[in-house]
């Protein structure tokens, strides 16, 4: 019958208190990232909206062909337009 | 049942209690982080996927913008010849003639000529779109030739003292004076009407 006192205090006053602090120190943890990657999501989703006009590189990307192909009918048209420099 | 029984249930009642709360409260937690995350990846998968053809897309705008101005410096070079056109280029960004253009390799070891001709506007239009325009100066192939900020104090800098009052190559006292016509400001002349009778 002691032995079984005995047990009961350890149950109570040492395996209560430490299987309380292990657990409580988990869900610390564990709430403390909640926070962070709610952060995360929100900077995520803000990078990813900063990124919609990146399908307009295409229409640049077709802009600067179309200059281009006006820049060199121009330069055709300096060709022949201008004399060639003289040879030194 | 002995009061010690009592106690030791109670005792095992309590670790399960502790159990039950701190584990479903974990629980809840880990549930909250995994729709975090779910979102971040959702989020991430778009930024994968809208940057994925940037890369691609900025080499061929890049590699276009290359081209054209390696054809318009050859352009310049052809028309003005290399000294000239390096004179004219640094005449209108002063130290650019440092950095040469960029398919003649020679044209760095040139002494730039202080041009003091009349150029024609479509030579001037050339020198200008090969390193004025705006899309140089993100090239990756150097640093800007222009200065973007200070481009017209660039060109003051053409004069060795101070800015005269007029311009250095035309005007009634510049340096070379131009034939004039003599009809030019008078009344036109008219001659007589002819009548062609058949």
């Amino acid at each position: 019958m002691t032995l079984w006192w005995i047990g009961n205090a350890i149950l109570l006053l040492g395996v209560l208190p430490v299987v309380i602090y292990l657990l409580a120190g988990v869900l610390k943890a564990a709430n403390s990232i909640v926070p962070s990657v709610n952060q995360i999501a929100t900077v995520a989703a803000a990078g990813s909206k900063d990124l919609d006009a990146t399908a307009l590189l295409l229409t640049t990307q077709d802009q600067v062909r179309q200059t281009l192909a006006g820049v060199a009918d121009y330069g055709g048209s300096l060709d022949v337009i201008l004399d060639d420099a003289e040879k030194e | 049942m002995p009061a010690a029984g009592v106690v030791t249930i109670i005792a095992v009642v309590l670790i399960v209690l502790a159990l039950v709360y701190y584990l479903v409260s974990t629980i809840v937690a880990l549930r909250k982080i995994t729709d975090g995350l779910d979102e971040v990846i959702a989020s991430v998968g778009g930024i994968v996927e809208k940057s994925a053809p940037v890369n691609d897309v900025v080499n061929d705008i890049n590699a276009n913008l290359d081209a054209a101005v390696g054809a318009l410096e050859g352009l310049l070079v052809k028309k003005a010849g290399m000294s000239d056109a390096v004179g004219l280029v640094d005449g209108l960004y002063p130290g650019a003639a440092a950095q040469g253009f960029r398919d003649f390799p020679e044209s760095r070891e040139l002494t730039p000529p202080r041009i003091a001709e009349v150029y024609t506007r479509g030579t001037l239009t050339l020198a200008r779109l090969g390193r004025e325009a705006p899309i140089a100066i993100t090239s990756p192939a150097g640093p800007a030739l222009r200065d973007a900020a200070y481009g017209s104090a660039a060109a003051r800098t053409l004069y060795a003292g101070d800015r005269p009052a007029r311009s250095p190559v035309i005007g009634t006292d510049a340096p070379v004076q131009y034939e004039e016509r003599e009809d030019i400001g008078k009344p036109r002349r008219r001659f007589a009407r002819k009548v062609f009778t058949s």
